[in-house]
């Protein structure tokens, strides 16, 4: 029996769809630890996002600082926060949380600075607050562009949370570590197919909301 | 413009292949460090003996130990380090481009037979002498051990008054830290409960072989127990207590000398069985540290010294 057909019996094997080492339980983890990561993430990189994209101040540093954290290995990062504060939600959380920001952030000024500068002006001259130009103006007209950064953002930490098993919390990385671990590779496949499937779901959900948000204008 | 683009590509492509040309194929015995230049030559009685090593610290340290005690009593011997894995180097004993490999006598003998369900010392021994190929042999085993342990913090040890696995049976919901096979392995979860009669264990699964995560989680007060091979020198470097196995759940890896036949002489056998009389478990952990140590000395050098320190040259 080839890898891949061994892999599709252990994915449709009913004893794998039950239990805490289940397929359910593990998704809901997966999709609990994303949720989590992207909101944390959001909270901190779309507000200043805005700020950024609506005085246009800081920007080179935003840019700077995007590409470095862009640059970090989520793996080292998670070893450096275990060293630090010891195994927990926490570390994993922490890591994705870096891995989540730049496209959040991109997204956001750059979807700012996307605007035309006259409808901005406009909207000032017919006597708009500063707050009513960014909320009223500023966010709809950029929105394709900062729920672009929110798809990158959940694809890459829907497909890097299987860092969380690394040091023993669940999710669908359990069924990757653990396969290597014992050499159970059509586990490890069966666990890595779910992953991809999940992130394209994901996507595809992301996709037809964007496409709904531009028809609808 | 175009020139310039063609010869930066042209560099780029040449850096890349040098850089891969460096990285060494682990199959492939010719990639190791050879520092004899006999990895030609087929062995036999007489010939120089050439002593292997994999490609981990203390494989290297114990290769050395064993060259430079032979070496102080007149045989002519040299090393080839860093042969990567057993299939490798069990194929280079074989074949006679080395001669002489320090070896832990359960992971041998998983690999020869991996059926085999020996665990204490003696029974490991006796298994491997009868599971090893004709062209080769083993001497007497040190008690030196490199292998999985559990250990608890000195204050756990204190508290709970443990010393033994088996005095963790009644600890009500004891936590322990390892690789995740540990989960399914038979000297994991599933022995402590059969050998041990251990039930209940809240187990996290930490992949990094027992370093730095699963000491941080096992001295953050995480888990009570943690399973760090026994030779890594955080172990005495936080004053862990590595608890005793008195039913040997955990497969005996005691350092042993594997030799080639033809290899095999008086002089040979009493040189490294003196080696392997000094060799401890305790010696090992501090020949690692030593080694993993803030100068970062040569494995030859290190080994120098203890042989020095033992009498042995």
């Amino acid at each position: 029996m080839s890898i891949y057909s061994a892999a599709a019996h252990w994915l449709v094997d009913g004893a794998h769809w039950h239990g805490d080492d289940g397929f359910p339980h593990r998704i809901a983890q997966h999709l609990g630890y994303t949720a989590l990561t992207v909101a944390i993430a959001s909270a901190i990189a779309l507000p200043l996002g805005l700020w950024i994209g609506h005085t246009g101040r800081l920007r080179g540093l935003a840019v700077g600082l995007t590409g470095a954290l862009r640059a970090l290995p989520t793996l080292g990062l998670l070893t450096l926060v275990v060293l630090w504060r010891g195994i927990g939600l926490g570390p994993p959380t922490i890591a994705l949380v870096v891995l989540a920001i730049p496209p959040l952030l991109a997204g956001a000024y750059a979807g700012l600075e996307s605007v035309d500068r006259a409808t901005i002006d406009a909207a000032r001259a017919v006597g708009m607050t500063e707050w009513q130009v960014l909320g009223r103006v500023e966010i709809p007209l950029a929105l394709p562009l900062i729920l672009g950064g929110l798809r990158s953002a959940v694809l890459q930490v829907v497909a890097t949370a299987t860092i969380a098993a690394y040091i023993g919390l669940g999710g669908l990385g359990r069924y990757l570590i653990d396969g290597i671990a014992v050499r159970d590779y059509p586990q490890t496949l069966a666990g890595a197919t779910v992953v991809v499937v999940l992130a394209l779901i994901l996507d595809g959900a992301f996709a037809v909301a964007q496409r709904s948000l531009s028809t609808h204008r | 413009m175009k020139l310039t683009r063609l010869l930066a590509t042209a560099a780029a492509v040449g850096l890349t292949l040098t850089l891969a040309a460096c990285g060494s194929d682990p199959t492939n015995i010719a990639s190791g460090k050879d520092t004899s230049g006999a990895s030609s030559s087929s062995g036999g009685a007489g010939s120089p003996i050439v002593v292997g090593s994999a490609s981990f610290g203390e494989s290297e340290i114990l290769a050395e130990i064993y060259a430079g005690a032979l070496k102080a009593k007149g045989i002519d011997a040299s090393t080839h380090l860093d042969i990567g894995q057993r299939e490798a180097y069990i194929g280079a004993l074989k074949d006679g481009s080395i001669s002489l490999f320090p070896e832990y006598t359960g992971n041998l003998l998983t690999f020869l037979d991996p059926k085999a369900t020996a665990t204490a010392p003696d029974a490991v021994t006796a298994a491997l002498k009868a599971a090893l190929p004709d062209s080769l042999t083993i001497l007497t085993p040190s008690s030196a051990e490199d292998k999985d342990s559990l250990n608890v913090t000195a204050a756990f040890a204190a508290k709970n008054n443990v010393h033994s696995i088996a005095d963790l049976k009644g600890i009500k919901g004891l936590s322990l830290a390892a690789n995740p096979e540990f989960k399914t392995r038979s000297y994991g979860i599933p022995g402590l409960e059969k050998v041990y009669g251990i039930t209940g264990i809240k187990f996290t699964a930490i992949s990094d072989g027992g370093g730095p995560a699963t000491l941080k989680a096992l001295t953050s007060g995480k888990v009570d127990v943690a399973d760090i091979y026994s030779t890594t020198p955080s172990i005495t470097q936080n004053h862990l207590v590595t608890l005793e196995d008195p039913q040997h759940l955990i497969a005996a890896q005691n350092v042993v000398p594997l030799l080639r036949k033809d290899h095999d002489s008086p002089q040979v056998d009493e040189v490294l069985n003196a080696v392997s009389a000094k060799l401890t478990t305790q010696a090992l952990l501090d020949l690692n540290a030593k080694f993993n140590g803030p100068d970062k000395p040569k494995a030859a050098d290190v080994a120098a010294q203890w042989l020095k320190d033992n009498g042995l040259a």
